[in-house]
């Protein structure tokens, strides 16, 4: 019989981020469908305080480990804490949100426990036993596994599962420590920056992804570039829209070609292959040419319009719902018009 | 300034533009014409590899090792250019770059090899790596690596590392919604998965190139033979999902039409 362990951190100030009460939801689910109870265990700052907030969750035991060591993320400290968590349940599988808390230390804490670990799991399938669903060669290719090694931890990605509905209910916690080396501390956190040193574009949780691609930069049909004309149109749809800001690997490497570039865009905004692979409902392209190591990180888009004056761009090619054959100055212009018009800021 | 001893683990992956389609295996899936597929160094890593040069270059003394698994005529076609880049040592060890491999496995592979490096000096050593793969993705095996050198301190997603007047190292880490977590190791041996970084791709540089080679090749002749898998793992399904939408292409369309959609879209 398995032993299933939930394992959370919380976030510096204490509180439980969606991605958690996502795996809240597939830690519980599993549990049920393989007949197995599950536990509950919290690292991190206000840990004990936090069990509160989903004391409804049904999870048999709770067990936290908090205190100012283990308060912000710090491999040594939290692969340590996520150990002593593992082995104080003596827990055969652990559900853990693929946070970058969690990716960063939970490999380590892993091999400690002599387990193997699955992270960016996009599903758990249960018919004879646990087998996780995940994306090989930058989602280009999705396999079903599972694995005799024990303790199997598994890593859920954000968005595949819906949140749990929290209800306070105090419950019993049990404080559990753990090793605390001196060569743990080596590292010393100084807290945290803007990627892009000023507002911040990139949001996970809106419903909108707005994706600028290099056409940005090129001379336009009059000859000249417009570059702070884009910057403008660009950062006004995302003050009304609320929208994420996504971009093609070229119009971010500008930057460090040394061209006139849009002051908001960071390697961070890089939405691909070698970028990142957000989760929004909604993705517009404009002035991107859809190039499949660009297109790859639209995986998780559900629905797709791009912006080209190429109809022949790579959107085209079936990779985007709807494709506009149109200049995107004039769309973005008149988009944030009526936008504005209409609704003001989102 | 302080001399380093920076060890680069970084593989081959497909080139991006290829189009993938897996095959079962008995044991692990493989590639469809795996062998022939073009292939480039894996992108964080050659980042990483980057980094590692800026590094060597403004502190003297500085060492670099590129410690490589995959196959060994493969591993040859990708030092042709991976050598015209940056000057490096070349450790290859001669064995699978599939992604459906273990890092548990490739983690035991890679750590012996560091540690077959003579004279390796754990309190210069910066283990570098990409933050994960394009083959596997999973963004595991530097900390298993790690793990097995006994290196305490790992940071993952960096995008900058700078070494401090005291000799302190304070790294960038890609954490969510775009912003970084800054933390500083008070020395080495650290090891660092590297996103993107700062660097611009090096241009080619022939003559650092040829110089290279004469290290690349009798290292590539003294490979090692290793077998990599995925013991443990029982692999029920491989599938390529379709890609392919239903693109409703609008030209000639007026922009204010083009407009009126996408808000009616954006808003719905
Ligand atoms: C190893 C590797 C990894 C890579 N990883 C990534 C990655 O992670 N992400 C990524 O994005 N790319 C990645 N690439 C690069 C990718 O192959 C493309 O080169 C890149 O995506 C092109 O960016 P772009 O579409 O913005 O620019 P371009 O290809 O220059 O396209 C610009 C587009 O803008 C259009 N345009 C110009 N003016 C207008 C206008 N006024 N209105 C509307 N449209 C206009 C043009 O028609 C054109 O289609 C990778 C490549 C390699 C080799």
């Amino acid at each position: 019989m398995e032993k299933l362990l939930l394992l959370l951190h919380t976030e510096d100030d204490g509180s439980l981020r969606r991605q958690s009460l996502e795996a809240l939801t597939s830690a519980k689910e599993t549990a049920e469908k393989i007949g197995a109870d599950f536990y509950l265990g919290i690292v991190g700052n206000g840990a004990k305080k936090s069990t509160e907030l989903i004391g409804n969750c049904g999870a048999k035991s709770f067990a936290v480990l908090e205190g100012n060591d283990f308060s912000v993320p710090r491999y040594s400290t939290d692969k340590s804490a996520a150990l002593a968590l593992i082995k104080h349940f003596a827990a055969t599988v652990v559900i853990a949100p693929n946070t970058s808390r969690w990716a960063r230390a939970l490999p380590g804490a892993t091999f400690q426990a002599g387990g193997r670990i699955d992270t960016r799991v996009t599903g758990i399938a249960t018919d004879g036993g646990i087998q996780i669903q995940r994306w090989y060669y930058r989602q280009r290719m999705l396999a079903t596994l599972s694995r005799t090694q024990r303790p199997w931890v598994i890593l859920i990605e954000s968005g595949i599962f819906k949140a749990w509905e929290k209800v306070s209910v105090q419950v019993n916690v049990e404080e559990v420590s753990a090793e605390l080396k001196p060569e743990m501390k080596r590292t010393e956190s100084k807290g945290y920056e803007n990627a892009s040193g000023g507002e911040q574009t990139i949001k996970p949780d809106a419903p909108i992804l707005f994706v600028a691609g290099a056409g940005y930069m090129k001379k336009q049909s009059d000859g000249k570039t417009h570059v702070k004309e884009a910057e403008e149109l660009i950062k006004k749809f995302l003050k009304l829209s609320g929208a994420s800001l996504g971009s093609s690997k070229s119009l971010v490497e500008a930057a460090s070609e040394g061209a006139e570039v849009i002051s908001i865009m960071t390697h961070m905004n890089q939405v691909g292959q070698t970028g990142s692979t957000p989760r929004h409902q909604k993705g517009l392209s404009t002035c991107c040419h859809g190039e499949e190591p660009h297109v790859i990180g639209w995986r998780f888009i559900n629905e797709r319009r791009a912006v080209n004056t190429d109809p022949n761009c790579g959107w085209a090619q079936g990779k985007t719902d709807v494709l506009y054959v149109a200049d995107a100055f004039e769309v973005m212009t008149k988009l944030n018009e009526k936008w504005g018009q209409k609704w003001g800021q989102a | 300034m302080s001399d380093f001893q920076i060890v680069v683990c970084g593989s081959l992956v497909p080139d991006p533009l290829q189009t993938l389609e897996p095959l079962s295996g008995a044991t692990a899936p493989s590639l469809k014409n795996e062998m022939m597929l073009p292939t480039i160094l894996d992108p964080w890593a050659a980042h990483a590899l980057y980094e590692a040069a800026n590094l060597a270059k403004k502190n003297q003394g500085s060492k670099i090792y590129l410690v490589s698994l995959g196959p060994k005529g493969k591993l040859q076609q990708l030092m042709m250019s991976v050598a015209q880049k940056v000057g490096f040592e070349l450790i290859a060890i001669d064995g699978s770059a599939s992604g459906f491999t273990e890092p548990y496995e490739v983690s035991e592979v890679l750590a012996s090899a560091i540690k077959s490096i003579p004279n390796l000096d754990m309190s210069k050593l910066l283990l570098f790596g990409g933050c994960s793969s394009a083959s596997r993705d999973a963004g595991v095996t530097m900390q298993l690596v790690a793990e097995r050198l006994g290196i305490s301190d790992f940071f993952l997603g960096v995008d900058e590392l700078i070494i401090e007047q005291d000799g302190k190292l304070t790294f960038k880490e890609r954490v969510e919604a775009g912003q970084y977590l800054v933390s500083t190791c008070s020395a080495p041996p650290v090891a660092v998965g590297w996103s993107t970084g700062t660097l611009p791709v090096p241009p080619n540089n022939p003559q650092l190139g040829m110089m290279n080679m004469r290290g690349v090749l009798p290292a590539l002749q003294k490979a090692k033979s290793v077998k990599v898998s995925a013991e443990g793992v029982a692999y029920s399904k491989v599938e390529q999902p379709s890609q392919r939408r239903d693109t409703r292409i609008v030209k000639d369309t007026p922009v204010e039409t083009i407009v009126q959609e996408l808000v009616e879209w954006l808003r719905s």
